[in-house]
């Protein structure tokens, strides 16, 4: 029976691959290809569902494929289907399945219908792998899935600024929980030694020995897999992200932030939850950003005037609470209300449209009241805050990204020709270095670790900011990239075949953007970052290659990097938190620099064109 | 209006606001969606020169590109011989050949610089500060919070002040701040603040004030618009709210002194040195009209002209259909272009009947109070201001709510149980709606307007007292007067049936913010149900009758009006007050609705060729059906088309139009010339024709030139803002416009108005009047007379009228409709070639 899980993989993976290759003005077909996917899915489910029943499992589990094997490191792709996910598949099908017959109708002979189908479908798979992954690996997969997709549907009107403005603040902050997930995922690697999978975790008394003897690692294990819940689920201080990304089609955002997509923090905490399970001060910490998330988030739900803005913090508001649900242990009520709140905001956003209506309507029969408040100055703060939505996106820009902007202005000296003399230069030693290893003097070689890890930070954080040239933007992340697997290299020894394999990713999606530039600049006028061209309308084929560069260099699943990460990881040590962080935050700023390229030059409003544009702020 | 090429810069912030509200989009607030031209600004010059101000000023795309106008005459849809004859008439006939060369062919510079919003790029480049992007989130959510109609649960703390005062008393009563810095709330405390010291600081300079405050408000027209719509006619929102434009630009000055002081401390210098001793260019500076520009204008007419040219000669040429005086009823319809088929349709299957035109709400203009409801709703043209008040008394109607739209559901604890409970009802409504669409309580239902079996307090008593200046009712002269007038205007006054149904219009669809724009213009944007039984009560009222009579209009006793309500969404009618029928009459009108029924199908199926997701030659039942339900399903960004590819207003006896096919896009008005042979009556009938449909036109037109910057986009990701308006996501500026889905089908051309009579007497009645000659002699509307004399056409051209002689058409008389309809292309895709592929041209009718 076992054998059968990859269905529920396989089916979308058909779904999104016949969309694909279907013409983009065959409408009929493209929705009708998604109704079936979804449907499909719906009856497998419920097929196996009733095999659960009469069978009385617990779960099934099933080891899929093994894509790199050491005797370290083990990469594979494995399921899980148990009571969680099936209640997230269920959800994720059926919503899916109405949400495209609505879609078929709504997005009717709109530009880009077979773009937002595609999106649609890619979701659904990244969706499915999360909730039936068996391991941290598979579940990643689906994750970073997800982030892609969103940051697409979000800047689906990508001719306009603030859709792509938005899908820049989402991705980002979506990427600092990737990272905080990756994190878990090296902890978990050096805790174990091995790449456990959440079968695992079942085993009670495996895991209590682990509890005796690594209690630190498994306390910052829980904390960075809660961090990452938290910023998927919109935890207050991460919550406005949700209402920001409300740019797309009425009915991506229904399935993204009012149900599917949101709820995976919950779903998170619920599969790990034999990790943090034992650790109270983690249960204390959930609760608390719990509370004060359903608080926050509820009173700025009560003050907004715009009805998708209140739809979206009143569901983190449930969210917070369902959180607290997870913390007690409460997993049937917690699912029971997941069910409910995805169910009630989908609707909500679908029909957000009719409220104005609606309300109208009534108020002719029932005269809204003029309140003539004298209210308390705490009340008034409170109020102003709740408009403000406690500041949260200004004290993350203010607070997090802000710092990083400066610092990297600080290396803006370095952006000159003869920096990058050094920087070859630089690297050629690393080379030699790395094949000598054992003639150096430990500290020296230490000292060489850290450094092209600082430079590799360095060179992506000036890419982060780059505001002129897209091509030393560009560069400046391929160089990045190298230095830190230069790095890795150097403070263990690795494999050459896995170097080559990180190296030959690098430089074959690097040469591929590089000559996605190229060619743009040669076709169009200016290519500089300090303002948004465009020039996807016009270069669709360009931008498609830019964009796969990017994924290829991020990571993505579709490049070998999504492997070599996670390999190189391996190599540092569990104690080795300082290069550790440095990679991390080098990883973050990598997604962020390549799509905020991508964004500059494919994206926005083209400012040379004869067809009308929107205006900036609308 | 005043000349205002000579406003100049340099002038006092007074006048900059008084300016700024005549530039600034004029849209109310949505539950009242007005058809307006978008460009009222510039309706004091000429079409043209106002359009290519109106882009060099703002820019805005004011005409079809010229990649669109070469593919339209690629197609064909712009004619050859058309465009020869407009290059011949404005370029003389030895240039033709170079001008046709460089319209097809040659390289085309197209307009890109326009003068708005200098001043904020110099933020950008100067200070490398994007103070739009730090002050606009913040800047709409306040003034969206403060205006909001009932979005929010927690409102905006007011103390029934203004604005500012409002936000005074915030910033003084509260623990935190708007602001991030000491000197702008310090600026807001400080009562004797006003918007010129706020500018001293930001600009430095008064020259500049007017310069600096056009961008700033044009970078976000759409909240600046409402703000000043709001100020100007406070009682557009239920829920009052005093609001001002100083106050918007005052917060708006506070949060710009802020954002800088946050990002420089104290310590910037005012604008006014980066823009340095020349200072800027007036935005109002007048530009010539280019070559590139002429060529446009050339294609513009010419792209009219191939449509109009063959509507003329048919009109010329057709068979006049022979006044027949044995009708068996008579039903008038509302002039809107929708209502052509219907009429058309009704005119040809079973009893022999007569059909007129006449704005929707028949000459009855008063306030309806709906039963159990706490306001008036205008029910007349937007610019009449009525002083009759009708009430409605129902004790059987009740208002209806959906479990899950209530409010509890954002509440603390009220969320939580509706995200239990709530979410599985939800599924199941969401579930039922899809398969199977149906009436709900949130549905805008046009037949909800008023009930069926309500009673109208229609005739005046002394008993009633007047409420808020309102004369309850109207006195049985009133009455007369409006019931003669009105059957004059369309010139039944005589051989009347035995039933005379007036039918009203509206539209129901679902999850709409802008259904208002899909009913009756004429009823101020909403169903003109109330309208149709005020006048049939009037007119069946035998004291009226008897009035009636002295006036020469004599109406056999034995004649009944009876209301009626079109729904041009889901095509169907229902009729009003049957009681009232005498047993004869009742027997004749359960047979009549019958012929309504199949009227109602032909149209459904006739409209259905527009919709992709309906198959014209399906059983017309099906058809009806789906028609049907496209009204109440969430689903449907497109209930109907409404006002798409409007293009005409025939003013004239319907035997002119009853033989020819006009595919849905004419306005018909009745009028017979053989009745008010001086055209006193004409000067009524045609004064409404330019803000009423010469509105929705070019409203249309600029919705679809620009749905970016005029239209308000497509409506997909829309967000409704407190109840007001809709904009884009969270942070977005309000969109006023048409949406997307609303102009595809819209073919950009101007209105072709067409009236029946000398073209002396129209000359004459049009001059009568500024407002009214303005719209024709500035070209925002053309007019054709058809002299029913000599049968000839004469233009109205600079001023004059000049005969016209339309080039020879060989114009097909449709056997069959229904085959047309169905072998109709559909378009494919958006561009206009192709989105426009499918407007029929004019087919010759059998009588």
């Amino acid at each position: 029976m076992n054998q059968l899980i990859p269905i529920f993989i396989l089916i979308p993976i058909i779904g999104y691959s016949l969309s694909l290759i279907t013409n983009r003005k065959k409408e009929g077909l493209i929705s009708a290809i998604a109704i079936a996917t979804a449907a499909m899915q719906f009856i497998f489910i419920s097929s196996a569902a009733v095999y659960f029943l009469l069978y009385k499992q617990d779960y099934l589990s099933l080891k899929l494929i093994t894509l790199l094997k050491t005797p370290e490191f083990d990469f594979y792709i494995a399921f899980i289907l148990d009571k969680l996910s099936f209640v997230f598949l269920f959800v994720g099908s059926i919503l899916t399945f109405l949400v495209s017959i609505y879609s078929k109708f709504y997005i009717h002979r709109e530009e880009g219908f077979k773009r937002f189908f595609n999106n649609i479908q890619l979701f659904f798979l990244g969706f499915n792998l999360v909730v039936i992954g068996g391991n941290f690996e598979t579940l990643f997969l689906g994750w970073e899935l997800i982030g892609i997709t969103s940051f697409l549907l979000i800047s689906f009107y990508k001719n306009r600024y603030l859709p792509i403005k938005n899908a820049m603040k989402v991705v980002s902050l979506y990427r600092l929980g990737d990272v905080f997930l990756i994190v878990a995922m090296w902890l978990c690697h050096h805790l174990w030694h091995e790449n456990i999978s959440f079968e695992q975790l079942t085993n009670s008394a495996w895991l209590l020995k682990s509890y005796d003897e690594h209690f630190n690692l498994l306390f910052l294990i829980s904390l960075s897999i809660f961090i990452g819940a938290a910023i998927k689920s919109a935890m207050y201080p991460f919550s406005s992200w949700v209402a920001r990304a409300m740019e797309g089609p009425s009915s991506s955002s229904a399935i993204f932030y009012g149900s599917l997509s949101i709820h995976l923090g919950v779903f998170l905490l619920i599969r790990t939850y034999p990790i943090w399970e034992s650790f109270i001060a983690i249960k204390v910490i959930i609760i608390f950003f719990g509370l004060l998330t359903s608080f926050i988030c509820n009173s700025i739900a009560q003050s907004q005037p715009t009805v998708k803005t209140q739809i979206a913090y009143s569901s983190i508001s449930q969210i917070g609470l369902i959180f607290i649900e997870v913390a007690f242990g409460w997993h049937n009520l917690a699912l029971v209300h997941f069910m409910g709140n995805a169910f009630f905001r989908t609707y909500q956003i679908l029909v957000s449209p009719s409220v104005l209506h609606y309300q109208i309507h009534n108020q002719l029969f029932a005269k809204p009241k003029q309140v003539i408040t004298n209210s308390g100055q705490l009340l008034n703060s409170l109020y102003m805050l709740s408009i403000k939505e406690y500041n949260m996106d200004h004290m993350l820009f203010h607070y997090f990204w802000m710092p990083f902007k400066k610092i990297s202005k600080l290396f803006a000296i370095f952006n000159n020709k003869f920096f990058y003399i050094f920087i070859i230069i630089f690297f050629i030693t690393g080379i030699i270095l790395d094949i000598n290893t054992l003639a150096l003097h430990p500290t020296l070689l230490e000292f060489f670790v850290y450094s092209f890890a600082i430079l590799a930070l360095v060179l992506i954080l000036i890419s982060f900011t780059e505001r002129l040239s897209s091509i030393y933007a560009w560069l400046n992340v391929v160089f990045g990239h190298l230095f830190i697997m230069m790095s890795i290299s150097l403070n263990s020894h690795i494999q050459l075949k896995f170097v080559l394999m990180y190296l030959s990713s690098i430089l074959l999606f690097g040469l591929l953007g590089y000559i996605a530039i190229k060619k743009l600049k040669n076709a169009t006028t200016s290519i500089n970052l300090d303002q948004y061209h465009g020039s996807g309308s016009e270069h669709p084929r360009l931008s498609i290659l830019f964009l796969i560069s990017c994924l290829g260099l991020i990571g993505f699943p579709i490049s070998p990097l999504y492997i070599g990460i996670d390999l190189m990881l391996t190599y540092i040590e569990s104690h080795e938190y300082i290069i550790m962080g440095i990679v991390g935050l080098s990883l973050i700023f990598i997604e962020i620099s390549l799509l905020r390229v991508y964004s500059r030059l494919f994206c926005g409003i083209p400012p040379i064109s004869n067809q009308p544009v929107a205006f900036k702020s609308s | 209006m005043s000349n205002r090429q000579t406003v100049d810069f340099g002038q006092s912030v007074e006048n900059a606001i008084h300016e700024l509200k005549h530039y600034l989009p004029s849209q109310s607030p949505i539950k009242d969606f007005i058809h307006h031209n978008s460009l009222h600004a510039f309706q004091d010059q000429k079409f043209f020169q106002g359009i290519f101000d109106a882009r060099n000023i703002f820019g805005y795309n004011v005409t079809l590109n010229i990649e669109e106008f070469r593919a339209l005459y690629a197609s064909g849809r712009i004619q050859h011989s058309i465009l020869e004859k407009h290059i011949e008439n404005t370029k003389g006939k030895e240039n033709v050949q170079l001008w046709l060369n460089k319209m097809l062919n040659s390289d085309f510079n197209f307009e890109q610089a326009y003068n708005i919003g200098k001043t904020r790029t110099i933020w950008k480049k100067n200070y490398k500060v994007d103070l739009d992007n730090k002050v606009h989130p913040l800047l709409f959510r306040v003034i969206c919070a403060y205006l909001d109609q009932g979005v929010s649960i927690w409102n905006f703390p007011t103390n029934d002040n203004s604005f500012i005062e409002n936000l005074r008393y915030l910033e003084v009563n509260s623990f935190t701040s708007f602001f991030k810095t000491k000197r702008a709330k310090q600026l807001l405390e400080n009562t004797s603040t006003t918007i010129n010291d706020l500018l001293q600081i930001i600009v430095g300079d008064e020259q500049l004030y007017f310069t600096y405050l056009f961008d700033q408000q044009f970078a976000h027209r759409g909240w600046s618009g409402m703000v000043a719509s709001i100020e100007h006619n406070p009682s557009s929102l239920l829920l009052g709210k005093k609001i001002s434009l100083v106050d918007f630009i005052h917060f708006e000055l506070l949060l710009e002194i802020d954002a800088l002081d946050h990002q420089f401390g104290t310590d910037w210098k005012p604008i006014k040195y980066a823009i340095g001793e020349e200072g800027l260019t007036s935005i109002f500076e007048k530009k010539i009209i280019s070559e590139s520009d002429e060529i446009l204008m050339i294609f513009q007419e010419a792209f009219e002209w191939s449509y109009y040219d063959p509507i003329l000669f048919g009109l010329k040429n057709a068979k006049k259909s022979i006044a027949n005086t044995n009708h068996n009823f008579q039903a008038v319809f509302c002039i809107d272009e929708r209502e052509c088929s219907i009429r058309r349709h009704i005119e040809k299957t079973g009893y022999p009947c007569e059909t007129f035109g006449a704005p929707g709400f028949f000459g009855v203009e008063f306030f309806f109070q709906p039963a159990g409801g706490f306001y008036y709703e205008k029910l007349c043209p937007a610019p009449v201001t009525p002083k009759y008040l009708i009430k409605e008394e129902d004790h059987t109607k009740h208002i209806e709510h959906s479990f899950l739209y209530n409010k509890l559901a954002h509440t603390y604890f009220g969320a939580l149980l509706f995200s239990f409970a709530g979410g599985f009802v939800a599924f199941f409504e969401l579930f039922k709606n899809l398969l199977f669409p149906s009436k709900a309580p949130a549905i805008s239902d046009a037949f909800g307007h008023v009930g069926q079996l309500s009673n109208l307090h229609i005739e005046y008593q002394d008993i009633y007292p007047s409420e808020n200046g309102l004369q309850l009712g109207f006195t049985i002269e009133e009455m007369t007067i409006r019931v003669a007038n009105q059957l004059k205007n369309i010139g039944l006054v005589q051989n009347f049936a035995p039933i005379i149904y007036m039918i009203a219009h509206g539209s129901s669809s679902a999850n709409n913010p802008h259904h208002g724009a899909h009913d009756c213009g004429a009823c101020s944007g909403r169903p003109g149900s109330v309208n149709a039984r005020v006048f049939s009560f009037m007119a069946n009222h035998p004291k009226v009758r008897e009035a009636l009579k002295e006036k020469g209009i004599n109406i056999p006793t034995s004649t009944q009006f009876i209301g009626g309500l079109h729904d041009t969404a889901a095509d169907q009618i229902m009729f009003y007050d049957i009681d009232v029928l005498s047993q004869q009459n009742a027997l004749l009108h359960e047979q009549y609705s019958l012929q309504f029924e199949q009227a109602l199908d032909l149209n459904a199926k006739e409209r259905s060729r527009r919709f992709a997701s309906i198959k014209t030659d399906m059983p017309i039942k099906d058809i009806r059906k789906e028609i049907q339900e496209r009204s109440v399903s969430l689903f449907e960004p497109r209930p109907e088309l409404g006002h798409g590819s409007n293009a005409l207003c025939i003013i004239g006896r319907r035997s002119l139009s009853k033989n020819i096919f006009l595919d849905r896009r004419a306005f018909l008005n009745s009028y017979d010339y053989t009745t008010d042979p001086n055209g006193e009556l004409l000067v009524n009938v045609i004064s409404p024709i330019g803000p009423v449909c010469g509105g929705i036109n070019l409203e249309y037109y600029f919705s679809r030139i620009d749905n970016h910057k005029l239209g308000a986009g497509t409506k997909l990701p829309h967000n409704v803002m407190g109840l007001i308006g809709v904009a884009n996501s969270s942070d977005g500026d309000l969109r006023p416009g048409l949406p997307l889905q609303m102009i595809e089908v819209h073919d950009p051309i101007r209105l072709l108005v067409i009236v029946e009579h000398m073209p002396e007497i129209v000359h004459k009645v049009i001059s009568s009047n500024a407002g009214i000659y303005d719209w024709y002699a500035k070209e925002w509307i053309h007019l054709v007379v058809l002299n029913p004399v000599d049968n000839n056409l004469y233009y109205f051209r600079n001023e004059k009228f000049e005969i016209y002689n339309p080039l020879f058409v060989d114009i097909q008389t449709a056997k069959h409709m229904g085959t047309i309809f169905e072998n109709a292309t559909q378009m494919s895709a958006f561009e206009i070639d192709d989105a426009t592929k499918e407007n029929l041209p004019i087919y010759y009718l059998n009588d």
